[in-house]
C-alpha cells in the first residue's frame, strides 16, 4: 500500500492528548515538518511552557526541557548561550508568554537571542479551565471575566507581535492562524522561515499562531474555527510585523 | 606578637578605603593574617567612610574593628565618633589641618600632623591620607619603606601605576614629620 | 607555594568559580553582592566564558537552568531579596535534577530590609528554598579562603548528586578583603549524558522535566531523591571544632558569626573558662554527629547568629533536646561583637542559664 500521508518523524508518534478541535496538534505538526524538512533534528532543544502545551515535551522527538511558568525565554537564553549551534525554540501560550513571562519575553527579544518562539494565542488560559488571558478580547466571557472583559478594570488585550516588532533585537515577527487550510499553509511557511533564520544565526524570531480552545470557549470544534476567524483575526490582524531579512536571498 | 585593629575614618573621597587597603597589603607582605572591612552602603559616594584593618599573627576573628588599637581620623566627625572606642593604651592619629579636637584622651597616645597643609605645600594635594599613613608607619615601627612601595604597587591598578611616586612622596613627608 | 592575594570575598569567590570550571554566569545587581557580577563581567570574556546581566533575578535563575540543563557548570549570585525571587527557579532545578550553584551574600530582611550583613536567610536556604519536597546543599564558609574552597566542593557535589547547591555567605564576607590562595583550575569536568544539548542523531532525545501528572510516579521520584539525601547526610557533612575537647560551654556559630564567636571563645579561655567553638561548614546536610561529639563535655551550648535565631532549632534537634541550648543574636544588619558573645559565655560559665 502506498503511504499518502504520515506524521513527520520529528513527532514521536504518541497520540495527542489535546481536546477535540484544539489546534495545538496542527501547530505541533507544522513545527515538526519544518524541522524535519530543514534537517535540524539533531541540533534542536525545545523548551516546553506551563499550560496545555507542556505536553509538547512528550511529543517532539528531540531534547526537551520544561520551564517554569513564563520563564521559557530565559531558559532558552541559557540554552543557546551554552550551545551556540543549537536550534533552540520555545513553545508558549498566551498566559505564559504575555502575562507571567512578559519580562522574559521582552528581554530575550531585546537581547536578540538567537531563538524561535512559537507563541500560541487562543485568548484564554486553557489548562486551568478558561480564565481571562492578557490576550482575551474586550467583552469576552471567561471564568474570571464572567461579565465579559471590562476594559475599565481589566484593561485591553495585549498585541504581542505589534509590540515586539518595535524592538531592534527582533529579526522576525509574524502572526498567522491555523483555522483554514490556506492559513495553515501560510503558518507553515512562517514557522519554517523562523527556524531557517535561527539555524543560520539570524537572531530572534517569533511566530504568533492564533489557535482555538473549543473546550473553554464553550464551542464545538467547527464553531471555534469560525469564532477565531470572526473575532480573533479582526483584533489580531494576520501578517508580517517585522522581517529584517525580507527580500534577502537565503 | 602583632595583633592589632586599625580604624581609618573620614569623608568619602579622602582615600580612606584606599589607605586601609595599602595598610592591609603591608600586613600581607609581612606574612601576617590580615583583613580589610569597609563600611559599605549608600554613603560610598560621599559622606562618611571608614574601614577596619586587622593585622595579626593569629587568624583574624571579627574583621569589624569595634575597639581599635589605632584610630586614624581624617576629619572631625570621624574623630568625635570613634575616639572613645579606642582601646586604652592605643594610638589616635589625626590630621590637625582639619581636625580640631575638643577632647584629648589621656589614656591613649594622641599624635597629629597637619597632613592636608603639608601635602598641599609640596604640591601633593589630595594625598593627606598618605601623609597620615607615613606618620602611622613611623609610630608603629613596622617594616621598611620598600614594604610600603610594594604595597602601593599592589593597591594601585596597573593603569595608574604612575601615581605610585606621588603617593610615596606624600608617605615620606609623613614618615619624616613629627 | 602559590601566591597569597588580597581580595574581596565577592571577587575571590567569582575567580574561584571560574577556576572550578564555571563558564556561564547570570547576574543582576544588588548590594552587597554586586562585585561578583562586576568581576564576572570583566573576567568571563577573557576565559571564553559568558557573563550575562539578566532582566531580573527570576530571569537569571532560569538562564542558569538553561545552561545547567545543557551540561555546563553554571552559577548565579544575589543577596536576600533577590534570592527570594530565585526560589521558584531553585525548586525547578531540584525537581529537574539539575546541578547549579547559587551564591547568597545575605543582607538584612524582611522586605527591602537593609544592606548590612545578616544570617536571617538560614531557614529559607535550609528548610524552604522553594516549594515542594527537596533539599539543597548549603555551605557556609567563614573566610574568603573558605569561600573559594567551598565553590570547588559545591560544584563537584552538585554535579555528583545532580542537585542545586548554595554558598550561604553574608555582606561581611562578601565585602571584606582577606588573603587567599587559589586552588589550581579544574580540568576534565564530569560527563553529563543526561544534558539537553541536541541529540546530534546519536541518541534518543533527552528530557529535563519536573512535571509528573501521576502522583505515584512523583512520589516515587521524590522518595528516590530522599534516599539520595540520606546518603548525603551520612557522607558529606563538614564542620570545624575549635577547643571543644574539654569545653563546658560550646558555642555554635557559622559563617562570619563563627569568626566573632571564635574571638570570644579565645578570650574566654584566656579568662579561664573552658569554652569551645563548633562551626558547621555545611548546614544542609547538618553535621549532627559532629555536633553531638563536640558537645560531649558541654554543660550548655550557646548558638550565635546574625538573626533572631534560626539555626538554633537545628542545634537543639541535633542534641536531641538533652542539653540546654541558648541563643544570642543580633539582627537587622547589626554584627555581634566578641565582647557581646563573651558576656554570654561568662554568664553561662557561672551556671546562670536563662
Amino acid at each position: 500500500m502506498k503511504v499518502v500521508y504520515d506524521k513527520p518523524g520529528f513527532l514521536r508518534g504518541l497520540p495527542f492528548t489535546y481536546c477535540s478541535g484544539c489546534t495545538h496538534g496542527v501547530i505541533h505538526k507544522l513545527v515538526a515538518e519544518s524541522i524535519t524538512e530543514l534537517g535540524l533534528e539533531g541540533r534542536v532543544i525545545g523548551v516546553a511552557p506551563v499550560g496545555c502545551a507542556v505536553m509538547c515535551q512528550s511529543f517532539f522527538a528531540c531534547d526537551m526541557i520544561q520551564a517554569a511558568h513564563g520563564r521559557a525565554p530565559a531558559v532558552a537564553t541559557g540554552l543557546i548561550r551554552a550551545v551556540p549551534d543549537g536550534v533552540v525554540f520555545t513553545y508558549q501560550g498566551d498566559g505564559d508568554l504575555a502575562a507571567i513571562g512578559t519580562a522574559e519575553t521582552i528581554h530575550a527579544a531585546g537581547r536578540g537571542e538567537n531563538i524561535v518562539i512559537i507563541f500560541v494565542n487562543n485568548a484564554i488560559y486553557g489548562m486551568t479551565g478558561g480564565q481571562m488571558a492578557p490576550t482575551t478580547l474586550t467583552g469576552q466571557v471567561t471564568q474570571t471575566s464572567p461579565y465579559g472583559r471590562q476594559t475599565d478594570t481589566a484593561g485591553y488585550p495585549i498585541k504581542v507581535c505589534e509590540m515586539l516588532a518595535t524592538m531592534e533585537g527582533v529579526s522576525y515577527a509574524e502572526r498567522v492562524s491555523v483555522h483554514r487550510a490556506p492559513e495553515i499553509r501560510k503558518a507553515k511557511k512562517a514557522i519554517k522561515k523562523a527556524f531557517e533564520y535561527q539555524s543560520s544565526g539570524r537572531g530572534f524570531s517569533i511566530v504568533e499562531v492564533l489557535s482555538t480552545c473549543p473546550t473553554n470557549w464553550g464551542l464545538t470544534p467547527v464553531e471555534a474555527l469560525d469564532w477565531l476567524a470572526d473575532n480573533l483575526i479582526p483584533h489580531f490582524p494576520l501578517g508580517v510585523y517585522k522581517d529584517k531579512f525580507a527580500g534577502e536571498a537565503k | 606578637m602583632i595583633d592589632c585593629g586599625i580604624l581609618f575614618a573620614g569623608f568619602g573621597g579622602q582615600g580612606v578605603l584606599f589607605t586601609g587597603k595599602v595598610m592591609a597589603y603591608v600586613g600581607l607582605i609581612l606574612g601576617k593574617e590580615v583583613s580589610w572591612m569597609p563600611s559599605y552602603g549608600p554613603e560610598m559616594r560621599g559622606g562618611t567612610a571608614n574601614c577596619g584593618v586587622c593585622i595579626s599573627d593569629k587568624p583574624v576573628g571579627s574583621p569589624v574593628v569595634v575597639e581599635p588599637d589605632t584610630l586614624v581620623a581624617m576629619n572631625g566627625p570621624a574623630y568625635d565618633k570613634f575616639v572613645d572606642a579606642v582601646k586604652p593604651g592605643g594610638i589616635v592619629l589625626y590630621d590637625s589641618s582639619i581636625v580640631h579636637p575638643e577632647k584629648i584622651r589621656d589614656d591613649v597616645k594622641t599624635c597629629s600632623l597637619p597632613a592636608t597643609a603639608l601635602s598641599a605645600e609640596k604640591g601633593l594635594s589630595g594625598l593627606a591620607n598618605m601623609v597620615l599613613l607615613g606618620r602611622l608607619f613611623k609610630e608603629m615601627a613596622w617594616g621598611e619603606i620598600e614594604t610600603l612601595k610594594t604595597a602601593l604597587k599592589e593597591s594601585i591598578p596597573p593603569a595608574r601605576q604612575h601615581m605610585i611616586e606621588r603617593n610615596l612622596l606624600a608617605f615620606k613627608l609623613g614618615f619624616a614629620g613629627n | 607555594m602559590a601566591q597569597r592575594l588580597l581580595m574581596k570575598g565577592n571577587e575571590a569567590v567569582a575567580e574561584a568559580a571560574i577556576r572550578a570550571g564555571c563558564r556561564h554566569f547570570y547576574g543582576y545587581p544588588i548590594t552587597p553582592q554586586t562585585e561578583v557580577a562586576a568581576y564576572m563581567s570583566k573576567r568571563m570574556p577573557k576565559v571564553g566564558g559568558l557573563f550575562l546581566q539578566a532582566e531580573s533575578e527570576i530571569g537569571a535563575i532560569n538562564m542558569v537552568m538553561g545552561s545547567a540543563a545543557a551540561g555546563k557548570r553554571t552559577m548565579t549570585s544575589s543577596s536576600s531579596p533577590g534570592i527570594s525571587l530565585k526560589t521558584e527557579g531553585i525548586s525547578f532545578l531540584a525537581g529537574s535534577d539539575l546541578p547549579a550553584v547559587i551564591l547568597n551574600i545575605q543582607r538584612a530582611g524582611p522586605g527591602l530590609g537593609g544592606i548590612q550583613p545578616s544570617q536571617a536567610d538560614y531557614n529559607q536556604a535550609v528548610k524552604a528554598a522553594g516549594h515542594g519536597d527537596f533539599k539543597m546543599l548549603v555551605f557556609t564558609p567563614a573566610t574568603v579562603q573558605e569561600m573559594c574552597d567551598c565553590v570547588f566542593t559545591v560544584f563537584d557535589l552538585t554535579d555528583k548528586y545532580r542537585m542545586p547547591g548554595m554558598l550561604l555567605c553574608d555582606g561581611l564576607l562578601g565585602q571584606m578583603m582577606e588573603p587567599v590562595v587559589f586552588p589550581e583550575p579544574v580540568e576534565g569536568l564530569p560527563a553529563k549524558p543526561w544534558a539537553v544539548n541536541g541529540h546530534r542523531n546519536a541518541r534518543p532525545g533527552n528530557l529535563v522535566n519536573s512535571l509528573y501528572l501521576h502522583p505515584e510516579a512523583l512520589e516515587a521520584r521524590v522518595r528516590e531523591r530522599f534516599e539520595m539525601y540520606k546518603t548525603i547526610e551520612e557522607t558529606e557533612t563538614q564542620a570545624e571544632c575549635f577547643m571543644t575537647e574539654d569545653a563546658e560551654i560550646v558555642v555554635v556559630a557559622y559563617g562570619a558569626c563563627a569568626r566573632i564567636a571564635r574571638s570570644a571563645v579565645t578570650a574566654a579561655r584566656e579568662a579561664g573558662i573552658k569554652a569551645g567553638l563548633f562551626r558547621p561548614i555545611t548546614v544542609w546536610p547538618y553535621p549532627k554527629r559532629e555536633l553531638t561529639g563536640a558537645a560531649k563535655t558541654a554543660k550548655a551550648v550557646l548558638t550565635v547568629e546574625m538573626s533572631m535565631g534560626q539555626m538554633v532549632e537545628d542545634v537543639r534537634a541535633a542534641l536531641e533536646y538533652k542539653k540546654p541550648v541558648e541563643f544570642f543574636g543580633r539582627t537587622g544588619g547589626v554584627v555581634p561583637t566578641p565582647a557581646g558573645v563573651l558576656g554570654e559565655i561568662t554568664r553561662m560559665a557561672k551556671g546562670e542559664w536563662l
